[in-house]
């Protein structure tokens, strides 16, 4: 790469470094948030709230919209009045954008889509890069242009831009979802004057010319008919043609501009090639590294990159060819199931083929293949194993490589010995997501690439769960280019930052021999040894590791920073590392300090400060003994009794192996088991509640709240005490309907995160010391064993199934199994507890459609579900189809089981004769209650068992496929406010609409929660969020009102920590209601800037100042159906908001609009509790629901086949 | 006509009536309002270091620890270029209020660290504040901690932070040290130009209900000038730092009294808040009419008039409450 004069350096991702040209290109940016693109609209979103202009000197209008279909129609009408337009997106959100994506081609109106190329959810929604969406765009008649590095990120986006002015034609500008997106890399900028020297205002303004004007006005969007459509369609065909031409000629420009020089297509490699890839994207770094190895081992191999993929340019790829080449195989990162090949290949083939002409004679053999799926490894190994088949005598067509297809047989075989790192430092860091050593890892990509003059790229890679994620950074440096886009296995430098790591994960895989291992240890140099698990130990020796502690934590506390290590662990990592002297490291880190955290307060970047000093002095080295001696193993990842598939399957994937299991390992179809979270124990918590039975008073409260299911509540009769474990806490349970039983509140000590908030709604108080509560945080180290053994004595209990304690109480609920347990949402999660509780009331008979977001990735992000089974195998089914469609997904559900349901009935009333007089009783059996719909399974069980044995009778056999919808089910649609409130509304709107049973559950946390708290249409005004950085300024919507003003739909409006019992009363309403129900829930969140331990607290004064009243709209009630739960309000607004960062934020950085909109916020919660008040008095006769289907026609039919 | 002028840290003030720290004082519009109801000066809230430190802090946490939870987000709230979690909401205020009063302006500094307290108080001046009060507010909680210790801190304290700022200086004590009047003498010793007189402590309550420890303000009563009273009785005289009464001057009759035992200003707060800031010309006017009526030609003239070293029976200040008390009890019980 070669260097412009007086250019310097930045360390920036492909989001980044992208988003920079596009902003300063545009006049109007629409964005949503979808990963991994999402980053390139908040930092859009925040250049415009801060007032950074374009390159025009105006500030960009940038607007969240509802979808990504919102955002393309938004791009859509701002090319049409002639502005300049961008939007960033993936995935599906790309897709949803297609229909707009014709119009705007189809009118050729010069826009950008910048896509961080990412999987489309197929058997299983994956967020990491593949070509499977950008693929499935190709034909809207957008070019499309592919970015391979974060350096081309920035450089063909400018490419993209200018093209598209220059053709007309708009251009989808893409490249690898998180290997490009969030690699940190070491770029040269493109500053202002570059950019302003690509672009022709002549252009900008003749596209200001065509825009919609009533001074000039024209008619587009015509509809057309059969005589004319299809010449319309081909009069805009000169324009596509001169597209390659007019990138070229950008990719020209740019390179007389900055010297770095590109091509449509690419070429690298030996002039005499013989064998050479094709391909695009990330792909392309892995893949330069084994073409220079090879070629200098003399071997002829070549690669070409297609940057630009459409329009395909058939010319170009056939020049970049070697005529030498005899041999091409060409990668696609997309499966296109049934086609002869992937897209590429299909291209590449009907380019040579189109392209043979007299070089007929020199056939070309194309093999295709794919890799890389879901941001699969794509390493050099991978790439040798390309070309050594295409050495081979026969070389395969339509392979896969990267993975062990044993079903298929597609795989090529690797040599994984083979590498092609070059002579720079790999270092890999191992933290927890929150102590910050993925930022520390960032800055110190920053530090050595802008200020030590080194090159350097950062990775991170992140496990799937909210709490206690496990983050593994990559940083990579040295004086050379760095192309590797894959992860590092031979590290100099290992750093674990968590010392229990070490029980659960082999941070040392990575090790190279020789490596420095700098590890966090709470033991010094001459204790620690010992307290290494044995695996350890062994690795150190075998790998003849350089062994350094510190105490990071300690330095961190003495300097008055808490939990916060990563400067501490930062400065030990470049003074082992010696990427720059000492001295200068340390004032260099110093400075970053300053420039990252100087905003934040004084205090803050003096504290770390002092943390940096004291670093090297806590810095020990350890002296290592010859063998290992430790007795300690690494726990295994999952206990021996973990079923067949969790053992085969799940272990794996546990152990950071999943890379290695083959094809058929894995079902076909995306169907996976549940309650599989309970054998992943985590062990992440340092402190755990203990229960003192001696002041409990059975509340039921801390179990009601636990977000992990962690916290269990059992009531038993004292003989289930035989065989307790040492320790086992139980009490008398203080209750006149259950006289002489006992009650346990027991601690999953390996499964709890730690969170505190069933501490937090402890109700009791000791009257000896009034901070020692029923529940209170201990140190976990010192009660894991005891605890362990208690509950796994616990789980063994007979579950309660006692009528006397009703399910509709807060401690009768808590008896309940949950079904939902354990999942890896963020410690203190507001959404799980009412999950959990949904799971208690009616876990063994409901079904969950689940919209995308947190609940669908803590609900079924693998490797574990916490979605369970009880004792007789029943529990909740699972399924989530998209963002956008959940509530059309749930009805479906209910469609289904209805028409199975009354086919079922019909069956049974036709065949009542044979069957006799069961039939009837199944028929006839209400099922209102849990006992009722019970004793109806216990009906259709029997029902079963006589059809098992039936005769020929087609009919018979038909009515045991459909026998159980017999047994009631509960269809439950399941999503956040991003769903309910945004991109689902229509949707949802819809199904309440239908007066289908449906139970609608909204975890509304007022921002999209999982994509990083951007705000929805749920954010309510005054707080701030990304994309309202300064304060939304609007009301937040009033969904609950919406759906009651159809009349027939049962609305709640809860919040657990404000009300338990109208929580619990709201749940079972809803499930009763034959017609749509809607329940929203207040689910407090770590983007709301709380102390999450307090999460249930901050419910309590939400629901106190009246921000979140609780009602209930019960149609099925007599005369006044709104029901006003909540008492008057107790606290201002501002009392509540100002214990909330998100509000409390705003006051501070911008104390006017801070007042302004809190005054405002307080109007809108006083109107809205006074209207709630008036509806209370109100008298309605709510519409009725339509008749349903299922009893109406069954009945009937049963009817009929009576009287015949 | 009386003349009600004083010099409070060498300041002319028109009369010795001057709004001292608190909410009302804490925006522009409040100190505007001082000036039109007549305070003759403000004394802007204090700068708490301790809570710009705990902010800022808390902030650095919060947003630390919510990063990189998951790949899909690095981080939960958006990045915003100032968090103003520093002085500088402060210092703004300190130089509007400048701008928007001709009155003095007087800032209010609550340190923690020595470093804090020199930055702050810099700041502070450079913000145009004509003088400033150390509200050394501290519960010596440790009970490591001696009272020398305590004493000790307070006077480097005032010594350093006098050494690095020009403006006028006082400094505002509590009245629970052992020996008032020596601290008096050396606060004064090490830098002090004015002495304000007495901190009011925050004090926790216990609810009884909910078993909690809760924050609880109760504003002054008139009562509670009898503290600031009698030791500014005995200060007068043996000080030359200016004196200033703070707690418990709710009308006319305290401002007169603790003028007629020598202070130089009285400070209103809680009476303010209850009753508005208007109420301060009502005080100037009750004050006024009393001087007339007393045939006082100024505020100099009465003020220390009745300080402890003007009165005939001077140990009336120390011990005379008690004993008259006694006696009058014991008078009226005889039959």
């Amino acid at each position: 790469m070669s260097e412009a004069p007086g250019a310097r350096w930045i360390c920036v991702d492909g989001n980044e470094a992208a988003a920079s040209v596009a902003y300063r290109l545009s006049e109007v940016i629409a964005i949503y948030p979808i990963t991994p693109a999402s980053a390139m609209g908040e930092l859009a979103d925040a250049w415009s709230a801060s007032g950074r202009p374009n390159l025009w000197g105006s500030v960009p209008e940038v607007v969240e919209m509802q979808s990504e279909a919102g955002a393309a129609g938004a791009i859509h009408g701002a090319v049409q009045r002639g502005a300049l337009a961008t939007t960033f997106t993936a995935s599906q959100g790309l897709l949803l954008m297609l229909p707009n994506m014709f119009k705007i081609a189809g009118e050729l109106s010069p826009a950008v889509i910048h896509v961080a190329a990412r999987t489309v959810a197929t058997h299983a929604l994956s967020i990491f890069g593949d070509h499977s969406d950008v693929m499935a765009v190709r034909t809207a008649g957008f070019a499309m242009l592919s970015s391979s590095s974060v350096q081309e990120a920035q450089d063909l986006a400018l490419v993209a831009h200018v093209s598209s002015l220059a053709s007309r034609v708009p251009f989808l500008h893409f490249f690898d979802g998180f290997r490009t997106s969030h690699e940190v890399d070491r770029i040269l900028p493109l500053g202002d004057d570059d950019v302003r020297a690509l672009v022709d205002d002549e252009l900008v303004w003749a596209l200001r010319d065509r825009g919609l004007t009533p001074d000039a006005p024209v008619l587009r969007g015509s509809a057309q008919n059969p005589d004319v459509f299809f010449q319309a369609r081909e009069a805009a065909s000169p324009f596509h043609a001169a597209v390659p031409g007019i990138v070229q000629d950008a990719m020209d420009r740019l390179a007389d501009r900055t010297g770095r020089r590109y091509r449509l297509v690419d070429y690298v490699g030996s002039p005499q090639a013989e064998r050479m890839i094709v391909l695009m994207g990330s792909g392309a770094g892995a893949a330069r590294e084994v073409v220079a190895a090879l070629s200098d081992r003399g071997e002829r191999v070549g690669l070409a990159i297609v940057h630009l993929f459409r329009p395909f340019p058939i010319g170009a790829l056939r020049a970049a060819i070697p005529e030498s080449v005899r041999r091409v195989a060409v990668l696609d990162r997309t499966k296109e199931p049934g086609a002869p090949g992937e897209p590429l290949y299909q291209d590449v083939v009907t380019a040579l083929t189109e392209t043979a002409g007299a070089q007929a004679d020199q056939v070309v053999a194309v093999t295709g293949g794919r890799y890389g799926l879901s941001s699969k490894e794509f390493t050099p190994a991978m790439v040798k194993a390309v070309f050594d088949d295409l050495a081979g005598a026969e070389p395969r067509n339509h392979f896969t490589v990267g993975i062990v297809d044993d079903v298929s047989h597609t795989s090529l075989p690797i040599d994984p010995s083979f590498s092609t790192e070059g002579d720079g430092v790999r270092a890999v860091f191992y933290g927890l997501g929150s102590d910050g050593t993925v930022g520390a890892t960032r800055t110190s990509v920053k530090i050595i690439g802008e200020e030590a003059g080194l090159f350097a790229q950062g990775y991170f890679v992140h496990d799937s769960k909210k709490s206690g994620t496990v983050t593994v950074s990559h940083l990579r440096f040295g004086s050379h280019p760095i192309t590797s886009t894959y992860l590092i296995k031979d590290a100099e430098f290992v750093a674990c930052h968590q010392f229990n790591f070490l029980d659960r994960l082999d941070v040392l895989r990575e090790a190279a021999p020789g490596a420095t291992f700098l590890l966090n240890s709470p033991f010094g140099p001459a204790e620690v040894w010992d307290r290494l698990p044995v695996e350890v130990q062994r690795t150190i020796v075998s790998k003849r590791l350089d062994l350094w502690v510190i105490d990071a934590y300690r330095v961190a506390r003495d300097a008055g920073l808490g939990l916060r290590i990563n400067t501490v662990m930062q400065t030990c990592f470049f003074a082992l590392s010696g990427v720059l002297p000492k001295e200068q490291a340390i004032a260099t880190i110093k400075r970053w300090v300053e420039k990252t955290y100087g905003k934040r307060g004084h205090e803050v970047v003096e504290r770390n400060w002092t943390a940096i000093d004291s670093a090297l002095a806590h810095l020990h080295h350890v002296e290592v003994a010859g063998e290992p001696t430790s007795t300690r193993h690494r726990r295994p990842p999952v206990p021996e009794a973990a079923p067949d598939f969790v053992q085969r399957v799940t272990a794996r994937m546990l152990e950071g192996e999943g890379d290695l299991l083959p094809v058929s390992a894995l079902p076909v179809d995306g169907t996976f088991p549940t309650g599989t979270s309970r054998w992943e124990k985590r062990d992440i918590a340092q402190e755990i509640p203990i229960w003192d039975p001696s002041i409990c008073i059975d509340c039921g409260k801390c179990a009601l709240a636990c977000p992990h299911a962690a916290v269990r509540m059992q009531v038993f009769g004292p003989e289930a005490l035989d065989g307790a474990p040492e320790g086992f806490r139980s009490k008398e349970f203080v209750s006149r309907e259950l006289p002489g039983m006992r009650i346990a509140i027991q601690v999953a000590p390996d499964d709890c995160t730690g969170c505190g908030v069933c501490v937090d709604v402890c109700p009791v108080k000791s009257k000896e010391e009034v901070k020692h509560k029923a529940l209170n945080m201990e140190p976990a180290e010192q009660h894991r064993d005891r605890e362990r053994a208690s509950f796994d004595f616990f789980l063994g209990i007979p579950p309660l199934r006692d009528e006397r304690l009703a399910a509709d109480t807060i401690k009768g609920s808590q008896t309940r199994q949950p079904l939902f347990e354990f999942s890896g949402a963020c410690a203190g999660c507001g959404e799980t507890p009412y999950l959990k509780l949904l799971t208690q009331l009616f876990g063994d008979r409901i079904i969950v459609a689940n919209a995308t977001g947190c609940s669908s990735i803590y609900g079924g992000n693998l490797p574990t579900t916490p979605w369970a089974t009880n004792d007789e195998g029943r529990g909740p089914a699972w399924a989530n189809s998209l963002f956008e469609d959940n509530a059309e997904f749930g009805l479906g559900m209910r469609l289904a089981l209805e028409r199975q349901s009354a086919h079922a009935r019909r069956l049974l009333s036709e065949l009542a004769t044979a069957i006799g007089p069961l039939a009837n009783e199944i028929i006839e059996a209400p099922q209102d209650t849990a006992q009722q719909i019970d004793a109806q399974r216990n009906r259709v069980a029997r029902l079963e068992d006589a059809l098992a044995a039936g005769d020929d009778d087609p009919r018979l056999r038909d009515l045991r496929s459909v026998a159980h919808d017999l047994v009631r089910r509960s269809v439950w649609i399941v999503g956040g406010d991003g769903w309910a409130y945004d991109i689902g509304a229509g949707g949802l709107d819809h199904v309440l609409a239908s007066g289908r049973d449906v139970n609608i559950l909204v975890l509304d946390t007022e921002v999209y929660s999982n994509t990083g708290g951007q705000a929805s249409k749920a954010t309510p005004r005054a707080a701030i969020a990304k994309f309202a950085a300064r304060g939304k300024s609007t009301v937040k919507k009033d969904l609950g009102l919406q759906a009651i003003a159809y009349g027939n739909v049962y609305v709640a409006q809860i919040a657990l920590g404000g009300g338990e019992m109208q929580a619990i009363r709201a749940f079972n309403e809803a499930e009763a209601w034959p017609g749509p129900s809607l329940i929203i829930a207040y689910s407090t969140c770590i983007a709301h800037g709380i102390d999450m331990a307090r999460s249930l607290s901050h419910q309590k004064d939400a629901v106190r100042s009246a921000y979140w009243p609780l009602y209930r709209y019960n149609p099925g009630g007599e005369g006044h159906p709104f029901h006003l739960d909540s008492k008057e309000p107790a606290i201002p607004l501002k009392e509540f908001a100002m214990s909330e960062a998100r509000f409390a934020m705003l006051a501070r950085t911008a104390p006017a609009d801070a007042e302004r909109l809190m005054a405002e916020a307080q109007e809108d919660v006083t109107a809205r509790w006074n209207l709630y008040r008036q509806l209370a008095e109100v008298e309605r006769v709510p519409p009725h629901l339509p008749e349903p289907a299922t009893t109406g026609s069954a009945t009937s039919q049963s009817d009929e086949a009576e009287e015949d | 006509m009386s003349d009600l002028s004083t010099t409070y840290l060498g300041l002319q003030l028109r009369t010795p009536l001057v709004a001292s720290a608190g909410p009302l004082t804490g925006t522009v519009d409040g100190v505007r309002r001082m000036e039109d109801a007549g305070a003759s000066a403000v004394v802007l809230p204090s700068l708490f270091e301790e809570q710009l430190t705990h902010e800022a802090l808390d902030l650095h946490d919060m947003l630390e620890s919510s990063l990189s939870t998951g790949a899909e987000a690095f981080g939960f709230l958006p990045e915003i270029e100032h968090y103003n979690t520093g002085p500088e909401h402060y210092l703004e205020l300190v130089e509007r209020a400048k701008r928007a009063v001709s009155v003095p302006v007087i800032g209010s500094l609550n340190g923690t660290s020595p470093t804090g307290w020199l930055r702050y108080a810099t700041l502070i001046q450079d913000a145009g504040a004509d003088a400033l009060e150390l509200n050394i507010y501290f519960l010596a909680a440790d009970p490591t901690l001696s009272s020398a210790d305590v004493e000790a801190r307070y006077l480097d304290l005032v010594e350093a932070v006098r050494e690095s700022l020009a403006i006028p200086l006082a400094v505002k004590i509590g009245p629970f040290l052992s020996s008032v009047a020596n601290m008096a003498l050396r606060l004064e010793e090490a830098g002090a130009d004015g002495l304000v007189l007495f901190n009011r402590f925050y004090q926790a309550d216990i609810d009884v209900e909910e078993l909690e420890v809760t924050p609880r303000l109760v504003l002054s009563s008139p009562n509670e000038v009898r503290l600031p009273l009698v030791w500014i009785a005995i200060l007068y005289g043996r000080v030359r730092a200016s004196l200033a009464a703070t707690s418990g001057v709710h009308g006319w009759e305290e401002a007169a009294k603790v003028l007629l035992a020598g202070a130089d200003v009285a400070m209103m707060t809680s009476a303010l808040l209850q009753r508005g800031p208007g109420h301060i010309a009502e005080v100037e006017a009750g004050l006024r009419r009393w001087m007339q009526e007393k045939e006082y030609d100024s505020v100099g003239q009465l003020r220390g008039s009745m300080s402890q070293q003007a009165v005939p029976d001077p140990e009336a200040y120390e011990r005379a409450n008690y004993m008259k008390m006694l006696t009058s009890y014991s008078g009226k019980a005889q039959p």
